[in-house]
């Protein structure tokens, strides 16, 4: 609080710089709302209604152009429950198996740990596109091209949720915690699920959102392995839309499927906000 | 007696240790099965000649570094990492800038900002946005007749539609706008973060020798932010030469106009879709070495600054 009366003499008064400060911000939160706003607004409008220009109210059209979205040429609702049941089981086995890895090397002192836990750290830094390739030759030869499995399994081995829950564990786990369980005779495997677990059900659960959004949103794989149509997730379905001559397209439902599909993870993060951008910051002081 | 006991202790211990390989097996089995297997089978098919030239298959044919020479000698690779460089720079810079003063902002005292929440809710929204969802978003909104010309138009701004996906330019800045957007705020975060862990007792000392704010904020808060900044650099870097969803979908894949939307990962996906093992094994190992030295170039540029 000193600040305001030390640096006053060498700087613009606390008044004008606190002014600024809510302009650039309003600006900005403006330029991140504002196309989600138009969004919202086209989606209710019919597309007659669009072709006569924009208007800053909604009109009447939200379940016209829903309906017809559904009753449309694109297997859409399969494409939401493919959607889904990628992103659930991706996020349940990444953040599992990441937690036991993570709790591992937190844990035990195993020759070879520090080795380990570095080569972990060293791979985090690799793009799954460089691996792409060798991935699609791989579920070629396994018999999983074309289905959703593949983007599934690999989630059991992902660096960086093992790194966020790692560093959650060095400061929030103690490991008399560990002893104690096992001189009340509890197993090593039962100790992770039943003690372990519960405990670092915060990290967890900002992990498991953070697993979730990335495979919903995932385009890239999923648009090189899947070729059924029924098969899709929303993101390729998305980018079928731009392929296809779009301009013929009723602008309504293209409105509305843009809206349907960032719809969850908009409905996810404002009921948690708190949490994951406490979370995103988590990471980062680790310094 | 004493003695019994310790050696008895050490086994126990060593038998829980083993726990820690038996916990580490589905993360190794996974890891070299999808992403290790991979990665050499990635490598070994760019020393063949391996695709479709119609409907004929060419090869599997051992040639060598031949796919390497073709891919760095073709200006295609040359102009794409152009393109996915430029359009990270133009993206990246008004990022961290931005970031920067609002971190600046939202973790000074004396300015007690309200609303802090609101605003950092909704600036690192867009990053949870499906990508290529937002890119579609962008395409219809700036469409000939889209919404977007259509403002313009009713503010007699212009008079006639401006057709943005015919101009270099205009399609660039597009992609790069929605880079920052998607971006900024999580940077925003993450400089806050570390912010917010600087001792006051440096600023108090600071003030106590006279210090103006700008000195405050370039001599102290800028060197102590030093690793978050490599973190953001870095992870922005390797994160921009990934760069693919928005412009591959903006652009229906083709990179135009012009070509100059196109990334380097959208030429590996050509490959991929194409069946051209051999070329795009050559790409992909090139993009593994180019990430691995540019991070490492980042890291040397910095931790040289801290000698200074």
């Amino acid at each position: 609080m000193n600040n305001e009366t030390t640096m006053k003499p060498h700087g613009v008064p606390i008044g004008v710089r606190r002014t600024i400060a809510y302009i650039t911000l309003i600006f900005f939160s403006f330029l991140c709302l504002i196309w989600f706003y138009i969004l919202l607004i086209n989606s209710t409008r019919s597309h007659s209604e669009m072709t006569l220009g924009f208007t800053v109210l909604p009109s009447t059209h939200l379940l016209d152009n829903w309906s017809s979205l559904i009753n449309g040429t694109i297997p859409i609702a399969r494409g939401f429950l493919n959607s889904i049941i990628v992103s659930v089981c991706t996020a349940v086995l990444c953040t599992y198996f990441s937690a036991m890895t993570a709790y591992a090397i937190n844990t035990y002192q195993f020759k070879g740990r520090a080795a380990i836990a570095t080569f972990i750290l060293a791979i985090m830094m690799i793009p799954g596109q460089v691996t792409a390739l060798g991935f699609l030759r791989l579920i070629v030869r396994l018999g999983m091209d074309d289905s959703i499995v593949p983007l599934i399994i690999p989630a059991i081995a992902s660096p960086v949720t093992y790194f966020y829950l790692k560093q959650y564990m060095e400061s929030n786990l103690p490991l008399s915690l560990v002893e104690a369980a096992r001189i009340d005779g509890s197993g090593e495997f039962r100790t992770f699920n039943t003690i372990i677990l519960p405990l670092i059900k915060p990290a967890i659960s900002v992990q498991m959102i953070f697993a979730f959004v990335g495979s919903w949103n995932n385009y890239f794989t999923p648009a090189l392995i899947l070729h059924t149509d029924t098969k899709k997730t929303l993101p390729v379905m998305i980018a079928q839309l731009r392929g296809a001559d779009w301009l013929r397209f009723d602008m309504g439902q293209i409105y509305i499927m843009i809206a349907a599909s960032i719809f969850p993870v908009i409905v996810i993060y404002l009921l948690l906000s708190r949490y994951i951008v406490g979370g995103v910051s988590a990471g980062a002081v680790k310094g | 007696m004493d003695k019994n006991k310790s050696t008895k202790a050490n086994h126990n211990v060593v038998k829980f240790n083993r726990w820690g390989y038996i916990f580490l097996i589905p993360f190794f089995v996974t890891y070299i099965i999808f992403s290790l297997i991979p990665l050499f089978s990635t490598i070994y098919n760019s020393f063949f000649e391996n695709y479709r030239s119609g409907l004929k298959q060419i090869g599997p044919n051992f040639v060598g570094g031949a796919n390497y020479v073709n891919l760095l000698t073709t200006p295609e690779i040359w102009k794409y990492l152009g393109n996915t460089l430029l359009m990270w720079v133009g993206g990246f810079i008004p990022q961290i800038v931005i970031a920067l003063l609002l971190a600046y902002w939202f973790s000074d005292p004396s300015l007690r900002l309200k609303g802090q929440r609101f605003f950092k809710t909704v600036i690192y929204m867009p990053n949870l946005i499906m990508a290529s969802a937002f890119s579609m978003l962008f395409f219809a909104l700036f469409s000939d007749s889209g919404p977007v010309n259509q403002i313009l138009l009713s503010l007699g701004a212009i008079k006639e539609p401006f057709k943005f996906f015919q101009f270099v330019g205009a399609s660039r800045i597009l992609v790069m706008l929605m880079n920052f957007l998607m971006w900024f705020g999580n940077t925003t975060i993450l400089l806050m973060a570390g912010m917010l862990g600087i001792d006051s007792s440096l600023y108090e000392a600071a003030q106590v020798d006279g210090a103006t704010a700008s000195q405050v904020f370039f001599k102290i808060t800028m060197p102590i932010l030093r690793p978050i900044f490599i973190y953001v650099l870095i992870t922005s870097l390797i994160g921009g030469l990934q760069m693919f969803d928005v412009p591959q979908i903006l652009t229906n894949g083709r990179g135009n106009p012009m070509d100059a939307l196109t990334t380097v990962i959208m030429l590996l996906n050509r490959y991929l879709t194409s069946k051209d093992v051999g070329r795009g094994g050559a790409l992909s190992v090139f993009l593994f070495i180019v990430t691995g030295i540019l991070s490492l170039v980042v890291f040397r540029i910095n931790s040289s600054k801290e000698k200074d």
